[in-house]
């Protein structure tokens, strides 16, 4: 029957139709990450470019630092709890992470920041966040992060927090109750 | 209630030779089956939803926890969306689909009656995986209906069986749509061109390229969680590179064209009722018919007005804001065509009107609101409160709902071939209405002074709304149980109703068909002048 014929490749046709929207829904993943890197949106692997700007002596900023794992048996702390700055100048701090276990494990940091606004004025031109950290058993490793406070920071803004979680790369993530440690 | 159908199509149909019973319904290929059964299942989802939105509001009544946990709140507001956005509205509409658009355009049945059969027979595990999940350990989904990671990455059990639910049915609704397009594009009668067809099977079949296009993303989407929380893959966990947000847009790619899927076939159903009861053709047909199509088209690149609080540019949040309030101008049409439609016509109020008129002005109402939280600096302020609740549900309720609601007292005098009671359908509509506006009018205010949801308490200067509210809802969900009451008894001992019992109906169902509609119809196709 004609009709029949119609309709199977009708079917057929939709069918390949609804397949391919899956496939889009999958290719909108490269996709978002290459508006992001145009853009340069959310690009947490990228180091900020370099500032040159003078120096701000009439403002100081305090920049706390943070540091937490999840799901790593790893100790992580950045060696002062705070530094005070003048916008514009070049910061130099040093963060430690030791892995307990006795297996190598990686992990990448993830930075975020308090207030938010603060986001966009931390320039972050050398941080170990921007590749992921592979330890040895038992190894303690001292990692730089170098930054500066872009002085445009917004004139209300007198304290800035730095803070980085270390999550685990191999695997997915853990459930909750397999603990957080950190 | 269904034996009563079958009895009656019996009657005037003698090669009729079906199963009765379930058996009937389990192995049926018949459209007006499965259109019936579609209707009962979505009725029941609806009960079921009901209930759990009953939950929610008795725990709101007052301040401070007293009858569910907070946990329990969590999986009650997430699978009460859920189950009313998968369960209840849209297979409401794909039921409307099925027992309507064979017979609106002149067609024996649907194209792929054994698809049909199974796109049903798909929903019913895909309802009792998302009831079952309440009683796993760790309880259902508790993330909210949008299930954002990382959130849904870490939930228990209850997630998983969330997800599967959702590929059944977005599969369920995927195959219904494909024949609904390959029944309207290939079936019509002679003489039946697109520009001739009712309302109603356009909007449907503009909806149903909708869902092609939009539920695989979908089912794309809770693929990618499945992974991400099983099998080791960093779609949306920030640690393996991938990123939250990620999630957001791909999910408001398919949820903000699913929103239309549900409105545009309401807008069907409510362009079928006002012609008939103003007893003047639809004004503008031809300009409807683009207006939903613009709709559908513009509904595709809005997504991210359900983010601006996620840290988007200022130029992303200005195409999305302007691209958004770009809907209002089709949608203003279709309004502008409704009033038109009833300007100077010979109106009368039966059942079917009252609820049309009834979406017409809160559907309206809905769509301003939606307005407002369509621009980015005033979205930020009500982003997650209350006021969009209400905004939603003057959308969703008002908007499909009461839609379904003057479909089925419309169309069941053909389905049942007897009349419905109209002086409780009137009870029906009134009770609906008031109770509707009781819960939700107050819930604006309740969002304008920044009280969240999806919260399970609340400070103490929200109390006296809240209680405002819970009183509507418990009276809405009670008015309900009325329309199943009029229904039932509509079937059982409604009077007998004529071929065409509203004097301004003239699709081929009212004009070619006796009352109650013949099991097999068309068997030879009508000539469309």
């Amino acid at each position: 029957m004609n009709r029949l014929s119609e309709n199977r490749s009708m079917l057929k046709r939709l069918t390949i139709f609804a397949v391919a929207m899956f496939a889009f829904g999958f290719a909108l993943v490269p996709f978002y990450r290459v508006i992001c890197e145009v853009t340069g949106l959310n690009d947490l692997l990228r180091p900020d470019a370099p500032l040159n700007t003078q120096v701000d002596t009439s403002r100081w900023v305090t920049v706390e630092l943070d540091a937490n794992t999840r799901g790593l048996p790893w100790t992580f702390s950045p060696n002062q709890r705070s530094v005070r700055v003048h916008p514009g100048e070049l910061v130099h701090v040093v963060y430690e992470v030791r892995n307990n276990s006795g297996a190598p494990i990686a992990g990448q940091a993830i930075p975020s920041y308090g207030p938010k606004v603060a986001a966009g004025y931390l320039r972050k031109m050398e941080c170990f966040c921007f590749q992921k950290q592979e330890l040895a058993a038992g190894e303690t490793r001292q990692m730089p992060v170098v930054f500066v406070v872009d002085p445009e920071l917004p004139k209300d803004v007198g304290t800035v927090t730095l803070s980085y979680t270390f999550f685990e790369l191999n695997g997915a993530t853990p459930k909750p109750d397999a603990g957080v440690t950190g | 209630m269904s034996t009563a159908v079958h009895d009656h199509t019996h009657g005037h149909d003698d090669h009729a030779h079906h199963p009765t019973g379930l058996k009937r319904f389990l192995t049926t290929t018949n459209h007006k089956d499965i259109g019936t059964a579609y209707l009962w299942f979505s009725f029941a989802m609806f009960l079921v939803g009901g209930v759990m939105a009953l939950v929610i509001r008795a725990e709101l009544f007052q301040p401070g926890m007293q009858v569910v946990n907070p946990e329990f709140f969590n999986q009650m507001t997430t699978l009460h969306g859920l189950i009313m956005v998968f369960g209840a509205i849209m297979p409401a509409f794909v039921g409307f689909a099925n027992w309507q658009i064979p017979m609106m355009i002149g067609a024996p049945d649907m194209a792929f009656p054994r698809l049909n059969n199974w796109s049903f027979w798909l929903l019913p595990p895909a309802a009792l995986l998302l009831v079952a999940s309440m009683f796993v350990p760790g309880g259902a989904a508790a993330s909210g209906w949008t299930l954002y990671p990382p959130l849904t990455i870490q939930m228990g059990l209850g997630m998983d069986l969330a997800i599967f639910a959702i590929h059944i049915l977005g599969m369920s609704s995927i195959l219904g749509s494909i024949n609904i397009i390959t029944t309207i594009l290939n079936m019509r009668a002679p003489g039946m061109t697109l520009m001739k067809m009712p309302m109603f099977c356009w909007t449907w079949l503009i909806t149903a390229y909708l869902v092609v296009a939009a539920m695989p993303v979908l089912a794309g989407a809770v693929t990618m969680l499945l992974t991400d929380r099983h099998f080791g893959t960093h779609f949306f966990n920030p640690a393996g590179g991938g990123d939250p947000v990620l999630f957001q847009h791909i999910f408001w790619f398919f949820g903000h064209p699913e929103v239309y899927i549900i409105a545009i076939p309401a807008f069907g159903v409510i362009s079928q009722v006002i012609p008939a009861f103003a007893r003047k053709p639809l004004f503008g047909y031809t300009s409807m018919v683009y207006a939903t199509a613009s709709i559908a088209i513009l509904s595709f690149i809005v997504w991210a007005h359900h983010m601006y609080t996620t840290g988007m540019p200022v130029q992303a949040q200005l195409f999305f804001m302007y691209a958004t309030t770009l809907i209002a101008v089709p949608t203003g049409v279709k309004v502008f065509n409704w009033v038109a439609t009833m300007w100077k016509g010979s109106l009368t109020f039966e059942t079917p009107m009252l609820f049309a008129i009834g979406f017409l002005f809160l559907f309206t109402m809905g769509g301003f609101t939606g307005l407002v939280l369509s621009y980015t600096p005033v979205d930020v302020q009500l982003h997650d409160t209350y006021y969009v609740v209400a905004h939603f549900h003057y959308v969703m309720v008002a908007g499909a709902l009461f839609s379904a609601f003057a479909g089925v007292y419309f169309w069941l005098p053909k389905w049942t071939g007897r009349m419905y009671d109209e002086t409780l359908g009137k009870w029906h509509f009134w009770l609906s209405f008031v109770f509707f506006n009781v819960t939700f009018f107050v819930q604006h205010f309740l969002g304008l002074a920044g009280m969240p949801r999806r919260i399970p308490d609340y400070a103490l200067q929200f109390a006296d709304f809240n209680m405002v509210s819970t009183i509507g809802a418990f009276g809405f969900g009670m008015t309900q149980l009325l329309f199943l009451y009029i229904v039932v008894k509509c079937i059982r001992s409604g009077e007998t109703a004529p071929a065409n019992p509203w004097e301004g109906a003239d699709t081929l169902e009212w004009t070619h068909l006796p009352s109650p509609a013949p099991y097999h119809s068309f068997d030879t196709p009508p000539v469309v002048k």
